[in-house]
C-alpha cells in the first residue's frame, strides 16, 4: 500500500482493511473520517474496542459472546430456558435476536461438521447443550442450522445425539422466502418447500 | 483455455467473505479447481453444493492453473435431501470419496457417467438410497484407477459359484470351499456385488462398504497417509445401524 502518511496512519489503515467488508480503499476512508475527528470519533471508538477486548469472553453455557459469563440472555429469568435454538455462528444468534421471534435460549455450535474445514463433532461446542439437556430443564431443542450439506448433517448428527433423551427435537422449516416468487428458486429450495407443505 | 461443460461440484470451500473455491468434475477434463466471483452470495450459494450437477464455464490462461468458474443448474440434488439422513450421508460419503480419490485433470470418463447416475438416483430414491449401487460405483472406481476387483472367479479353485469372500490383499474373490484356514483373514463378499439384479440388505450394504472402504483406504487415501473421508464413516456408521434395526425386527 503506498500511502503519504506517516507509519501510525498506515497500520490504522492496514488493521482496518482486514475486517470483514473492508478492503484497502474502504479501509482509507474509514480511517480518514476517524482521524478528521478524532474526539468524536476515534477516541471514543479506541475506548470501546479496549473495553470490549478487556471484558467480552465466551458464555460458558451457550458459547455467545458477552461481557458477562453467563451472558445476558443465559441470565435473563424472562426467558423459556426449556426451549433452545442451536445456531452455528453468533451471527446467527444475533439475526434471530434482531427479529424478536425467539423467547428461548441459544446454543452457539461455533461450525458444523466439515471433513473440508477439519472440524469433527468434538470441535463442536456441544457439551453444554447435552449438560443442559441430561439437567431435565430443556423439553424442546430447534435446530437452526444452515440449509446446506454440512448443516443438514450436523442437524441429523444432533437428532440423533438428542433422541435418546427424549427430549423433542425440531427444526426450521425450508422453502420459499417472504417476498420470492417460485420461478426464480433453485429446484432444491421448490423440493424442500413441497415437501414441507402444511395444510392451509 | 476455456471449457463448457457438465461438471459434478465436488467440493467448495470459502475464499474471502463473498467467493468460493469449488472442485470440479468434468466428464473430459477430469477434476479442477476454480475460483466463483460471488460463490457464497444468496443468489449462487445453493449452486455451488457438492452433489449438484452444474452447467459451468471454466477458464484459465493455463490448464493448471485455477480457473475462472461460472454456472447455470442443470440438477440440484443436495438441495432435495437435507431431510433424509441416509440419503445426504450416502451422497456426502461417495462426493467425498470422489473429491479424495480422483486425480486431477485426468479425464475418467466413465467413474463420471456413473456418478451422475448414481447421484441421479439418489436424489430420485431419497426415500430408499440406492446404497447397493454406491458400493457397485466405488468397485468401479477403484477398477478405473488400476485397483480393480476381480470377482468373477475363485483365486484358490477357479471356480465360479459360491463366492462368498474377498482376498484383502490381492482383491480377489475366494469361494466358500476355497477359503479353508485363511477364512477368519478374508473379506465377505455381499452377493448384490456380483449380481446387478439383487440390491441386497442393510447387513449386505454394510459388507460391501466394508470391502470398498479396505481397498479405497489402502489404495487411494492410504497411500497418501489420510483416512477415509469423515462423511464415508457417517455413512458406514448409518447403515450399520438399518442392520442392527433390521436384524432385531421380527423375521429381519
Amino acid at each position: 500500500m503506498t500511502l503519504t502518511a506517516g507509519g501510525d496512519i498506515e497500520r490504522l489503515v492496514r488493521l482496518l482493511s482486514r475486517l470483514p467488508g473492508m478492503g484497502p480503499r474502504s479501509a482509507r476512508r474509514a480511517a480518514l473520517a476517524l482521524l478528521t475527528q478524532p474526539q468524536a470519533r476515534l477516541v471514543p471508538l479506541a475506548h470501546a474496542m479496549e473495553a470490549a477486548a478487556r471484558n467480552v469472553r465466551t458464555c460458558s453455557v451457550c458459547g455467545t459472546l458477552d461481557s458477562h459469563d453467563p451472558c445476558a440472555i443465559c441470565a435473563d429469568p424472562q426467558r423459556d430456558h426449556g426451549l433452545v435454538c442451536v445456531v452455528e455462528t453468533v451471527g446467527d444468534l444475533w439475526a434471530l435476536e434482531r427479529a424478536v421471534i425467539h423467547r428461548g435460549v441459544y446454543q452457539v455450535l461455533g461450525g458444523t461438521l466439515s471433513a473440508l474445514s477439519g472440524r469433527g463433532p468434538d470441535d463442536l461446542n456441544t457439551r453444554s447443550l447435552f449438560e443442559r439437556v441430561r439437567s431435565g430443564e430443556v423439553r424442546e431443542v430447534i435446530l437452526a442450522l444452515g440449509a446446506t450439506v454440512e448443516g443438514a448433517t450436523t442437524a441429523h448428527w444432533l437428532h440423533e445425539r438428542l433422541a435418546p433423551t427424549g427430549v423433542a427435537v425440531t427444526r426450521v422449516g425450508h422453502g420459499v422466502p417472504i417476498g420470492g416468487s417460485l420461478d426464480v428458486l433453485d429446484d432444491g429450495t421448490l423440493a424442500a418447500a413441497l415437501s414441507a407443505r402444511r395444510p392451509a | 483455455m476455456e471449457w463448457d461443460a457438465p461438471s459434478l461440484v465436488l467440493s467448495r470451500r470459502p475464499y474471502g467473505e463473498a467467493d468460493v473455491i469449488v472442485r470440479l468434475f468434468y466428464e473430459e477434463h477430469g477434476v479442477l479447481a476454480g475460483l466463483v466471483r460471488g460463490g457464497a452470495s444468496r443468489k449462487q450459494s445453493s449452486l455451488w453444493l457438492p452433489g449438484n450437477l452444474v452447467a459451468s464455464s471454466w477458464r484459465a490462461r493455463l490448464p493448471t492453473q485455477l480457473g475462472y468458474v461460472t454456472g447455470e443448474p442443470i440438477q440440484s440434488i443436495a438441495g432435495r435431501l437435507l431431510d433424509s439422513p441416509l440419503a445426504l450421508a450416502l451422497l456426502a460419503s461417495e462426493i467425498s470419496i470422489a473429491d479424495g480419490g480422483l486425480p486431477e485433470h485426468e479425464a475418467q470418463p466413465v467413474v463420471f457417467a456413473e456418478l451422475v447416475r448414481l447421484v441421479t438416483a439418489i436424489g430420485v430414491f431419497a426415500d430408499a438410497p440406492p446404497v447397493a449401487l454406491a458400493v457397485r460405483w466405488e468397485a468401479s472406481l477403484l477398477a478405473a484407477l488400476g485397483y480393480g476387483l476381480t470377482l468373477d472367479r475363485c483365486a484358490i479353485t477357479g471356480d465360479r459359484d459360491d463366492l462368498v469372500y474377498v482376498s484383502p490383499r490381492t482383491g480377489r474373490a475366494v469361494s466358500r470351499a476355497g477359503a479353508g484356514q485363511w477364512i477368519d483373514r478374508l473379506l465377505p463378499l455381499p452377493p448384490f456385488m456380483i449380481s446387478s439384479e439383487d440390491d441386497g440388505t442393510p447387513s449386505d450394504w454394510l459388507q460391501g462398504l466394508q470391502l470398498t472402504g479396505h481397498f479405497l483406504a489402502r489404495h487411494l487415501f492410504g497411500v497418501r497417509h489420510l483416512p477415509l473421508p469423515e462423511e464415508r464413516e457417517r455413512l458406514v456408521h448409518l447403515v450399520r445401524r438399518l442392520s442392527e434395526e433390521s436384524y432385531c425386527q421380527p423375521g429381519g
